[in-house]
């Protein structure tokens, strides 16, 4: 037991790869025999990914899901931002420029509104839940944006641990239903070309979210998508501690 | 040779990551402002230029698929290291607030793809979901 664990631990890297290789496996398997093929492979295969990464946190009490268990912490570097970044930007390879410009405009405005919107929608619900203070309901604001943009923007304006630990759940709350509810809802607004993509890459923002939501959706959308989601953060960061703060510390 | 075409992916990512991390500091937010897309824009810009052939082509380009191919199992293994739980966790408030964000930005991608493509024109390619 000793030796099997050494020998993992010691090529984590290398065991990750071959779990997630059974798990799309044992996806695609299902995804054909069990729903024949009207759930994509992939979307259940990131679906076992947070369902494994929910017990993985519980049992673990860990912040790192799956790859907090010793055997399995490849997953961690596996599926962190350095690989993930890497293969997000291998998917621009073959982008027709021309497609890019086409959707240029509308995937500008769609960052700036797909913050404002998911802000505003987040303070509305912290009022909603009985919150007064300006820095709180702009901490929850911006934990709707992103779960980065929330922590980033209360501590900027000395929001108190607890709302920033909220303003993460949000956003974490989000990027998950984004990654579930993409394959689901992609027929409904459109999202088969690559400029709504776009669009929808800004709106939504949460990079792992729409990264995961575009894949399970189909590949090729992977590039549009990801390319305006990845300003998303940015510009959340930007308003949030400054612009939407003073709004909302205004309107209160 | 395989490697050029991975050390093209690799140039363009650290140079959007610098390009980006600088954005940051003259914005003076502590993030990267959109490295990631710029270094997609400098893999586009160089996979659509002839002077970049040798590091696009061939064995080369066959580097970048790979890692392009390599993306949904990272995006698995991304999914597994969530912190799930703690999304669980953070009861109902969290929950409103993530749930009603998604619904109102799905809800408003038809509107502004709308607005990208020039009056109405709207491209709809059928695709598998």
């Amino acid at each position: 037991m000793e030796l099997i664990e050494s020998v993992f631990i010691r090529n984590n890297l290398i065991v990750a790869f071959a779990v997630v290789g059974i798990t799309i496996w044992v996806s695609y398997l299902a995804a054909d025999k069990l729903t024949n093929g009207r759930i994509h492979g992939s979307a259940i295969a990131i679906a076992l990914g947070l369902v494994a990464a929910y017990f993985g946190g519980v049992a673990t009490g860990g912040t790192r899901g799956v790859a907090d268990i010793a055997l399995l912490g490849g997953v961690g570097l596996m599926g962190g931002g350095m690989m993930r970044d890497f293969a997000i930007v291998a998917t621009a390879f073959g982008v027709q420029l021309g497609e890019l410009k086409k959707a240029g405009l509308a995937g500008v405005i769609s960052i700036f509104a797909g913050v404002v919107v998911s802000f505003v929608v987040g303070a509305a619900v912290a009022i909603l839940f009985g919150y007064t203070d300006p820095a709180a309901i702009t901490t929850i604001g911006a934990g709707a944006v992103t779960y980065i943009v929330g922590p980033v923007t209360g501590e900027a304006i000395g929001a108190s641990d607890a709302v920033i630990t909220l303003s993460v759940a949000a956003g974490l709350v989000k990027s998950i239903l984004v990654m579930i509810g993409t394959p689901i809802m992609a027929g409904a607004i459109g999202l088969n070309n690559p400029q709504s993509a776009m669009v929808f890459g800004g709106l939504m923002g949460t990079t792992s979210g729409v990264a995961a939501g575009l894949a399970a959706t189909d590949p090729k959308l992977v590039p549009y998508g990801a390319m305006t989601a990845t300003f998303y953060t940015g510009v959340g960061c930007l308003l949030g501690p400054s612009v939407l703060y003073f709004l909302v510390s205004a309107l209160v | 040779m395989i490697i050029y075409g991975v050390a093209l992916l690799s140039v363009s990512l650290i140079f959007g990551m610098l390009i980006g991390e600088a954005l940051g500091v003259m914005l003076g937010v502590d993030a990267n402002v959109g490295g990631v897309g710029i270094a997609m824009l400098f893999l586009v810009f160089a996979s659509n230029s002839a002077s970049f052939k040798t590091l696009t082509e061939g064995a080369a380009g066959e580097g970048i698929k790979f890692w392009s191919a390599m993306y949904i199992p990272i995006v698995v293994a991304m999914a597994a290291r969530q912190n799930v739980a703690a999304a669980a966790d953070g009861g109902m408030l969290a929950l409103v607030a993530g749930i009603a964000a998604v619904l109102v930005s799905f809800a408003l991608v038809p509107v502004i793809s709308r607005l990208g493509s020039n009056n109405g024109e709207a491209a709809p390619e059928k695709e598998v979901s």
